[in-house]
């Protein structure tokens, strides 16, 4: 067996904003399912129907994600055979398909989403046409295009896109200067955190998806006066919508750096026309956490994924800052908003150890011989074959600093508590019902 | 339309039965396709991906290498690999993009071949085709390069057409080969679990193949023409026909399948399993016959049999046929009408990680199944 791994010291990498680590190459696809895919996304929006058109490989992995997840009842496809992407049908056999579909449906959907694949796109499949000869069908139902076009992710990416497409069922209507709506984030803040708690100690009524028990409450989002996002994969549906809405728009980046929080506390006072009364008391809560968590944690080898936090370096220099021995990090790029950090790290701890998430050398690295390691996420898990591990992909709901709080009471019981690696971080789509936790 | 489906899963493609076939084999296994396709089938389509490490990655493929025709890129990553890995052989298969762009996989493996020195394969899969007709090219392209003339051996059987796909990881097919030692077989290449690269080299030693899935017959096909050995299609289930297994390795002229109307039972599946399954019925006196939504031999299937693909025909079947009781993968359950009773059993490549309890060892032992 090959023990190559393709790991780099921080102090090597002369990476920009946004460019990878590493040579691109093969790519190795490791067990950890806890992020979520468009058909968990989708899945948000109550009452809707999601259709997908394409090649039957493509097929199994959106079916399967339903099915799982005990939602087989709200996804029907077409399957794509090579002739019909050359005899004249594409548009025809959107449409008739998502017709029958439709027809045969025992409850009737509100909405339909339909995901056309990259051979459509590459083919020139009038996707607009498709779209409004059903609306035309089917006038009780809205109709919204989607898109499972990984090939086409240099663009903007099947993640991004379906954010963005989640909120386009949204139409102007008469703004409600008391409700807020958070967006683009897969799961939930947790309510305890400030960002919910400024909106609703201020008398204001938040808005999610999450929220949404059936499609009126789901278009009644549009009458939020603002829109906030925390996401980097969700700033670009937060813009999108609020221009198309006229409303306002907020980005406050999830982050671990105090002033930005502050600033960002700060920034959404002012939107809110309320007065900012501080965060010192959190900030301090946030303080004496990662000191407690110290206490336990000691200098025990952290390692962390940047599937957990989308400032995986951000939090690295927190933990660092506060003493403890992170010495592994799972990443392929820092991305512009974590290279400051990644700056940082690379000149105050040069031996921090850089790991690839796919080259096809880190197919081994669950056998390869590491010692005692805490990871921060499930690739982190896998990889370093760890049972003592924070099971947290896309910030798993926290943020700012009771996500801090909760985050090192996590990472402390991680240390103390070993879990079902295997069971947990195969789990698909964090957060979600699965079927596979019955067997 | 018949490639409409409101509820029902769809079956593996056949990218996902190439990988599966060569899984255990030590090769280098490439699906050309975008970053983070490969988790279709390393979540839904391969049980052994968490406890046993194969070579089996992705090109990420992206537009612009698409557009630009950049095979170039596919070949450097390939041969880089491969320098790093030291397989014993390269496959390379291709996915529904390459498919529209005209990718030559045999051209790019011969391109691969010299530069490393390894056998390459290339596979003109597209993502379409169901994972029966990935394995099988699998099987036989692989059969067709390693096999060796080598003595005959009396008592040695090959086992053709073993995936994960068709048999999951619930200790079938180690049955089967338990079943063929306790009946005075020794079991020679077993395509392909628990199995090695060598097993292709020693496959002309058996006597006889036993195919037990549809992915093994175009191999068992090659061979009997190769080398003259004769081959049965059938899975070793349930106590009596498992009899008829044996009679049939003895003399593989002899008819194994038992052929019934299907009043009381009907079997939705994979076609060899299927048929084994419900001759085991008929043999206990229940009268049954299957629904193939997949490929299967003409030789399988009987005319009381029936070859549908699509949701709504094998709904129309049923409903026509009305058959006491449907043994099915739960993910057919609805199609099925109400008031016929539902066996689950699963199929992995039908309903992946779902209801794997319910993907059962049938092998050699009482079925107990009450219609």
């Amino acid at each position: 067996m090959l023990k190559v791994c393709p790991k780099k010291n921080i102090s090597e990498i002369t990476s920009e904003a946004g460019k990878g680590f590493f040579e691109s190459g093969l790519e190795y696809n490791p067990p950890a399912r806890g992020v979520w895919n468009i058909v968990h996304t989708g899945m948000l929006i109550p009452e809707a129907h999601q259709i997908f058109v394409c090649a039957r490989g493509c097929l199994r992995g959106v079916i399967l994600t339903a099915a799982e997840m005990h939602a087989a009842d709200r996804l029907s496809w077409v399957s794509v055979e090579e002739e019909n992407m050359y005899d004249g049908t594409l548009e025809s056999d959107v449409v008739d398909g998502v017709s029958e579909i439709i027809d045969g449906l025992e409850k009737r959907p509100r909405a339909v989403l339909v995901f056309l694949s990259c051979i459509h796109l590459f083919a020139g499949c009038d996707f607009e046409a498709a779209l409004d000869e059903l609306r035309g069908r089917y006038p009780d139902i809205d109709f919204t295009d989607c898109y499972m076009t990984p090939t086409m992710r240099t663009t903007v990416s099947p993640d991004v896109k379906m954010r963005i497409q989640l909120y386009s069922l949204l139409e102007k209507r008469e703004v409600n200067k008391r409700a807020v709506g958070i967006l683009g984030n897969d799961i939930p803040l947790e309510e305890e955190s400030e960002l919910v708690r400024i909106i609703k100690d201020n008398g204001f009524e938040l808005k999610t998806i999450h929220n949404c028990k059936n499609y009126d409450q789901y278009k009644a989002l549009s009458e939020c006066f603002l829109n906030i996002t925390f996401l980097p994969a969700a700033k670009l549906s937060g813009e999108i919508l609020s221009k198309r809405l006229e409303t306002e728009h907020l980005y406050l980046p999830s982050c671990f750096d105090f002033d930005e929080l502050d600033s960002n506390y700060k920034t959404l006072c002012e939107k809110l026309d309320v007065d900012f009364s501080g965060v010192e008391k959190e900030r301090k809560a946030a303080k004496q956490a990662l000191k407690k968590a110290f206490s336990v944690v000691g200098d025990t080898p952290i390692a962390i994924d940047f599937a957990a936090f989308a400032r995986v370096f951000g939090l690295a220099r927190l933990l660092l800052e506060h003493g403890f021995n992170v010495k592994y990090i799972v990443a392929a790029s820092a991305e512009q908003e974590d290279h400051e950090d990644f700056c940082y790290i690379k000149e105050k701890y040069p031996d921090i150890e850089i790991y690839s998430p796919v080259n096809v050398n880190m197919l081994y690295m669950p056998q390869t011989e590491k010692g005692n390691v805490l990871a921060v996420g499930q690739k982190a898990a896998y990889y370093f074959a760890t049972d003592n591990f924070v099971n947290i992909v896309s910030e798993g709901g926290l943020y700012g600093y009771h996500g801090i709080v909760r985050f090192c009471e996590m990472l402390t019981d991680a240390f103390l508590n070993k879990k079902d690696r295997k069971r947990i971080i195969q789990h698909k789509g964090f957060g979600c019902d699965s079927c596979i936790d019955e067997v | 339309m018949k490639n409409v489906s409101k509820r029902i899963s769809c079956y593996s493609a056949d990218t996902a039965g190439i990988c599966s076939a060569l899984y255990e084999l030590g090769g280098l296994t490439v699906v050309h396709d975008a970053s983070g396709c490969n988790s279709t089938y390393s979540t839904h389509d391969e049980p052994r991906w968490f406890d046993m490490p194969s070579r089996i990655f992705i090109s990420a493929l992206t537009e612009a290498d698409a557009v630009m025709g950049n095979d170039e890129k596919l070949i450097s990553d390939t041969v880089k690999a491969a320098k790093d890995l030291k397989p014993e052989f390269i496959a390379l298969c291709g996915s529904p993009m390459p498919m529209m762009t005209g990718v030559d996989f045999d051209a790019i493996a011969q391109e691969v071949e010299r530069r490393t020195n390894l056998p390459t394969f290339g596979f003109s899969t597209n993502g379409m085709a169901t994972y029966l007709e990935g394995a099988s090219e699998a099987f036989y392209t692989l059969s067709l390069y390693f096999s060796e003339k080598r003595e005959q051996r009396a008592d040695t059987v090959n086992i053709l057409g073993a995936t994960p796909l068709d048999f999951g990881l619930n200790g079938s097919v180690e049955a089967i080969k338990a079943f063929l030692t306790e009946n005075n077989f020794r079991v020679g290449a077993c395509l392909s679990m628990g199995a090695s690269l060598n097993d292709f080299r020693m496959l002309s030693e058996a006597r006889v193949n036993l195919v037990i899935s549809q992915s093994g017959v175009k191999t068992a096909k090659y061979l009997y023409d190769e080398y003259e050995i004769p081959y049965v299609c059938a899975v070793p289930v349930g106590k009596f026909f498992s009899k008829q297994v044996l009679k049939a390795l003895e003399d593989p002229s002899e008819q194994v399948f038992k052929n019934g109307s299907g009043s009381e039972v009907c079997i939705i599946g994979e076609g060899i399993y299927s048929k084994s399954l419900a001759s085991e019925l008929l043999y206990k006196g229940i009268d049954a016959n299957i629904i193939s939504p997949l490929e299967t031999d003409k030789g399988v299937l009987s005319q009381n049999d029936a070859q549908v693909y699509s949701e709504e025909d094998i709904r129309a079947y049923l409903k026509e046929k009305k058959p006491k009781t449907v043994i099915a993968d739960p993910l057919y359950s609805f199609v099925i009408p109400k008031g016929t009773k539902h066996y689950p059993l699963a199929h992995f490549a039908f309903s992946g990680r779902c209801y794997t309890s319910k993907i059962l060892n049938f092998i050699d032992r009482e079925i107990d199944i009450q219609i």
